[in-house]
């Protein structure tokens, strides 16, 4: 079959579910025949035909199969949960910036709640490219953390897990650990490595907004660079139509994000502040 | 070479304008196009309460075209005066204030809010498909209707030129623009989108668009856009500016959109296809072109169309 030109990717094109995954009691995962040559970070519309069309981040593309995992929260989630394999969702995509790495490195991967289903596609390709892990993984319990099982079988990971009722690792954020473990491992410039931790050369995080503020101060604070994954109203998906542009450099998430290098995040001057519904009206986090 | 424009006492810079309903909903958004080179401002559709738009999907794409169906979604009065404070605040480009409303009397309501913020022109949105959902037909079909909403906009525009934004799907778009100046309109935006056309998903045998059908946009509609533009030029014998827009990709489209009667360009969808710097690009080749074609001036260009022999 010929290759699909990158622009017809602002087309939805419907694809039939192979395989329909319960991650835990409110989230699912489904897989799709067909790559779209989606990196991690970068997200697709998902469209219900005759419902609506929501973003959601790519949970894995492998070159042969593209899958997604949603948190069952909205009107078309909740459509798309009930959803079986041969039913119809259409795709558009894959837009915006992802996760940017080089080969070998030692870098930390925080997720907070459903966060998590990027992080493992990152997971899996940085390991793959040669990089050793940091991940750390948080949810509200024991029961809401996800991916763990996958997460534990790829090499070259170290894997931390908080909870905040304490139901399993450590009680309280995951941002805690991460505070630790940049505490606790010496810098590049340091020279000498202490021997529990090689250098960390850079933070990717996926989750909830407050977690990632929290993450960009973090890693400001000890001068360690990240790239955090922003999430705001989206309708078209390729910089047209303006709804997820962030105050005050205006960028689109769309485009210039999702993912977002901190330098640029502590500049956004609505980042951890507010977000902006359909009609652009402020709604404070 | 020279791409600046004084149009109606207020300077630009450069031609190239953003369109309504494109990128447009905050004040930083519309300094981060102006960062990109564009010379003036269009706002979405303000109106006088808050807008709900449509469901999505409400946009998609190809190379050829674009069809949207956003359904003119805006807050309301209370952020339109917020972005616009900001924007104006620092003014780095002019603002042109886009406002719509399904009487005469929203449109009034919106117009006498925003006119104290001093935007440097209005736009009057009688043309966006969405009309179609909410009264049935657009305003600037109907002759008397187009005249009397630009003459109510016009007596509380506090002073501030009105252009009036124009829909193609029309048999005399020359006509209606010559009697939308005659009732008070100081310029004419033309055009909005085309259409409205309908996209099908084959699989599931579903229009695509969640209002099924939408504005056809894109590099497809230019022909119909500078045949529109060349009309309404003659019909008002050159008397008024025209923001030409649709389907301007490239430096060539600007400068053609301007030989047919256009004093400045609008762009939007194209932001899709070459980037948000887009105005940038298009600026840069119109200066290539003009240099190599010996124009010093761009404002030489608008109207000088020649006619064919053969047009009867």
């Amino acid at each position: 079959m010929r290759q699909i030109p990158l622009q017809y990717s602002r087309l939805p094109k419907t694809y039939r579910i192979v395989e329909r995954k319960q991650e835990t009691p409110n989230v699912q995962t489904l897989t799709f025949g067909g790559s779209l040559g989606a990196h991690p970070g970068q997200f697709v519309m998902v469209w219900v035909p005759g419902v609506d069309e929501v973003p959601m981040s790519v949970a894995e593309d492998d070159g042969a199969v593209t899958k997604i995992t949603f948190f069952n929260v909205g009107d078309t989630t909740k459509v798309l949960a009930e959803m079986h394999p041969g039913d119809l969702v259409g795709l558009r995509g894959p837009f915006g910036t992802h996760y940017e790495w080089k080969p070998g490195q030692h870098n930390v991967l925080v997720a907070g709640g459903y966060g998590a289903a990027p992080m493992y596609f990152l997971a899996k390709e940085t390991v793959g490219s040669g990089c050793s892990l940091e991940v750390i993984i948080g949810a509200r319990s024991k029961e809401h953390l996800l991916f763990l099982d996958a997460l534990e079988k790829l090499p070259h990971v170290s894997l931390h897990v908080s909870t905040n009722d304490g139901s399993v690792g450590h009680k309280g954020c995951n941002t805690d650990i991460l505070e630790k473990l940049l505490e606790s491992c010496p810098r590049h410039s340091d020279g000498a490595k202490k021997k529990e931790c090689s250098p960390i050369d850079q933070v990717f995080a996926c989750g909830p907004e407050m977690m990632l503020k929290k993450i960009s101060q973090i890693t400001e604070h000890h001068e360690i660079p990240s790239q955090l994954s922003l999430e705001r109203y989206m309708k078209c998906g390729y910089g047209l139509c303006g709804n997820c542009c962030m105050d005050s450099l205006g960028i689109r998430l769309c485009c210039e994000g999702p993912v977002v290098k901190n330098d640029v995040c502590t500049k956004l001057t609505e980042f951890g502040r507010y977000h902006r519904d359909s009609l652009g009206k402020k709604h404070s986090f | 070479m020279n791409l600046s424009q004084t149009i109606l006492g207020v300077q630009f810079e450069n031609p190239t304008i953003l369109a309504s309903g494109i990128l447009g909903i905050t004040a930083s958004s519309w300094r981060f196009v102006a960062e990109n080179g564009a010379g003036g401002i269009t706002t979405k559709s303000l109106w006088p309460v808050p807008h709900e738009g449509n469901k999505n999907p409400t946009m998609i794409s190809t190379p050829h075209w674009s069809l949207n169906a956003v359904g003119v979604p805006d807050a309301g009065p209370e952020k339109a005066t917020e972005e616009i404070s900001d924007f104006l605040k620092t003014h780095p480009v002019p603002l042109i204030a886009n406002v719509i409303g399904t009487t005469s009397e929203e449109f009034v309501a919106i117009t006498e809010k925003i006119a104290p913020l001093k935007p440097d022109f209005f736009e009057v949105n009688l043309s966006t498909p969405t009309f179609l959902k909410l009264v049935g037909h657009f305003p600037s079909a109907n002759l008397e209707e187009a005249m009397s909403i630009t003459s109510a906009v016009k007596k509380v525009a506090r002073g501030i030129p009105v252009f009036v934004k124009l829909t193609p799907n029309v048999p005399n778009i020359g006509e209606i623009a010559a009697a939308c100046v005659k009732a008070g309109a100081d310029g004419i935006t033309a055009i909005n989108t085309v259409g409205p056309g309908l996209a099908i998903d084959l699989r599931s045998r579903t229009p695509i668009l969640a209002a099924e059908v939408g504005g056809v946009s894109g590099p497809g509609i230019k022909p119909i856009a500078i045949r529109c533009v060349a009309e309404i030029y003659e019909k008002t014998e050159g008397k008024v500016p025209i923001i030409g827009t649709g389907g301007v990709e490239t430096g060539e489209d600007a400068i053609e959109m301007m030989i047919a009667g256009a004093s400045l360009v609008g762009i939007g969808t194209a932001v899709g296809e070459r980037g948000v710097d887009v105005f940038a690009k298009v600026c840069e080749e119109m200066q290539l072109w003009c240099t190599n074609e010996g124009v010093q001036n761009v404002s030489a260009l608008v109207g000088s169309m020649k006619r064919s022999s053969g047009k009867k």
